[in-house]
């Protein structure tokens, strides 16, 4: 059997509205000096490989990629990119170390959302020429509410449900140092907003962040080589359901891809119920009723059995089932492809701080790449 | 091979009429970006309107970076010490290009090169790619210079733009030219 895979260490930088003094390399240095330093690992001489999580729209540079080695210390080396989240990108680091080739990798995800003035413009990118983009959308979360306005209509959930998490996460993410989006609201607060796309107001959907997250990975041997303290990456998946091409025949108020990749990393982590089996999860929740929608598919019950979860404290940092403890991307901000990036830092670090019952030192982490994608990553980590 | 004069067989469509037909959409992206320089190249940029070529030091291997970065990519060590350079440096490399970005003929050839910039304490590696350096456009250079290898080696210099019209962009440096002896 090959290797355990570890993450040995972290680093990030940023998580605000806008990071004006950095560029997005010197971002990406910043993280990654972080990471290196804390375990005391020179990336000119211990890294074999470097994966990087960008795209192009979001950066303006065609053929980014190129400018991916240089602020992490892979000039020289062997480094990829992956035009997906960070989890995505974790996912085949993963793999290499897998393959025994690599012992040590890197992964990298930055997001400087604060540099593109026309968001709306990179979002009609992503949809088909020739069928939808003619339609123009009025504007880029019009998806999420149809999705939204679906799975309240096949739930019989109100919008109260979604307020609750809303302010259930901002809340949380009041004593998160990454969560600059934080604030002390009520779920009354939101239900009296206007909606921006019914059934969503502003209050549930996330707003951008400008950030940086690198992770070192390693294999169980080289692992032991730079922490007492690894944290393993037990099972771990990713799925794309029909392309952004085919918007209409998506499964609309439900996330079948994020059921097979759940199915599929579950089982690999020998999970067979995240709340007996894990401790808590940080899923996705750049539009509120995400959360909701990837419980139930994450198997923790139906959207019944999740909103009575969430209406009797449950899903709280110190719950029963903690959900989003961090605030989540309500709380943090969506940090386009190092949203997922986010997720897996506070599960990493969560899982660090210890505390958790014997047979239950696992954490989930549940990952949208954010619309108009299908695509879907799930980890389990532990400890 | 088909001759100029001969008409092949079939309909012949105006742009304008391909332009109306189904299977063609048009689509102009909306693609807008306002870059943070960030400390390196923001303070580098902030040099060139003053007139001045800034680069900083490696504190490890003492490499010169030009433009700046806030770290040295071959130690992963951040560069900390900041240093200004004459601006004459010496032409490592250069081209002739005859046409245009749309493939049209250039009136009057450009020729770009890359340059060697003088650097206190660092010299780089003499035939290695890792100098402080400056990509840009030569002027008073004949296109021959530039094919017969000449202008390899030339000492050149920069041309600045007058204050007033400086943006704090690589273009406040019009071109370099040589430096002419005596």
């Amino acid at each position: 059997m090959a290797s355990r895979v570890a993450i040995v260490s972290m680093g990030w930088y940023g998580f605000k509205s806008s990071v004006d003094e950095l560029s997005f390399r010197e971002m990406m240095f910043e993280a990654a000096t972080r990471a290196y330093e804390t375990v005391g690992l020179d990336p000119r001489r211990d890294v074999d490989a470097f994966v990087s999580c960008q795209e192009d729209y979001w950066e303006g540079i065609a053929i980014t990629d190129e400018f991916a080695p240089e602020p992490v210390g892979g000039v020289l080396r062997p480094t990829l990119t992956v035009a997906g989240d960070m989890l995505q990108g974790v996912a085949q680091a993963y793999m290499m170390i897998k393959t025994g080739y690599f012992d040590v990798v890197v992964v990298e995800s930055h997001a400087k959302p604060s540099d593109i003035t026309t968001m709306h413009g990179i979002f009609e990118m992503a949809l088909d020429p020739l069928y939808l983009r003619p339609l123009n959308p009025p504007n880029m979360h019009f998806l999420a509410g149809l999705d939204a306005a679906a799975f309240l209509q096949r739930s019989r959930l109100g919008r109260e449900h979604l307020a609750m998490v809303v302010a259930k996460n901002k809340r949380a993410g009041l004593s998160n140092s990454r969560a600059s989006h934080a604030a002390p609201l009520s779920p009354d607060d939101v239900l009296s907003m206007e909606p921006v796309v019914d059934p969503l107001t502003r209050l549930d959907i996330a707003p951008f962040s400008d950030a940086a997250v690198v992770a070192v990975l390693a294999s169980e041997e080289a692992a032991r080589r730079f922490t007492d303290t690894p944290v393993w990456i037990e099972g771990i998946s990713w799925i794309t359901e029909a392309g952004t091409g085919a918007l209409a025949w998506h499964t609309i108020g439900a996330m079948p891809g994020l059921r097979v990749a759940a199915k599929r990393a579950l089982a690999m982590a020998g999970v067979s119920r995240i709340d007996t089996d894990t401790s808590f999860a940080e899923v996705d929740d750049r539009y509120s009723y995400v959360e909701l929608l990837a419980l139930e598919e994450l198997g923790l019950g139906s959207p019944d059995e999740v909103a009575r979860m969430l209406e009797d404290g449950d899903l709280d940092p110190g719950g029963y089932y903690p959900v989003n403890p961090s605030g989540g991307s309500l709380a943090a901000g969506v940090a386009l492809e190092a949203t997922a990036g986010f997720r897996l830092l506070e599960v990493y670090e969560r899982l660090l701080a210890g505390g958790y019952e014997e047979g239950r030192e696992r954490g989930v982490v549940a990952s949208w790449r954010g619309p108009p994608t299908r695509t879907f990553s799930v980890a389990v980590l532990g400890v | 091979m088909v001759g100029k004069d001969v008409k092949l067989p079939g309909t012949y469509l105006k742009g304008d009429e391909m332009y109306k037909l189904p299977g063609l959409v048009e689509h102009r992206p909306e693609a807008k970006y306002e870059f943070a320089s960030g400390q390196a190249q923001g303070r580098f940029l902030q040099g060139l309107k003053e007139g001045k070529i800034l680069g900083v030091k490696c504190p490890r291997c003492g490499r010169v970076y030009v433009p700046p970065r806030m770290y040295c990519e071959y130690c992963m060590a951040p560069t900390t010490e900041w240093v200004e350079l004459s601006g004459e440096g010496e032409v490592h490399t250069a081209v002739v290009s005859y046409i245009s970005t749309f493939r049209a003929r250039l009136e009057k050839p450009e020729i770009i090169a890359v340059i060697r910039l003088y650097a206190p304490g660092y010299t780089g590696k003499p035939d290695e790619y890792e100098f402080p350096g400056i990509f840009h456009k030569l002027c008073n250079v004949e296109p021959d210079d530039v094919v017969s290898g000449r202008i390899i080696g030339a000492r050149v210099r920069p041309r600045w733009r007058p204050p007033e019209e400086r943006r704090g962009s690589v273009t406040d440096i019009e071109c370099f030219e040589p430096v002419v002896e005596g």
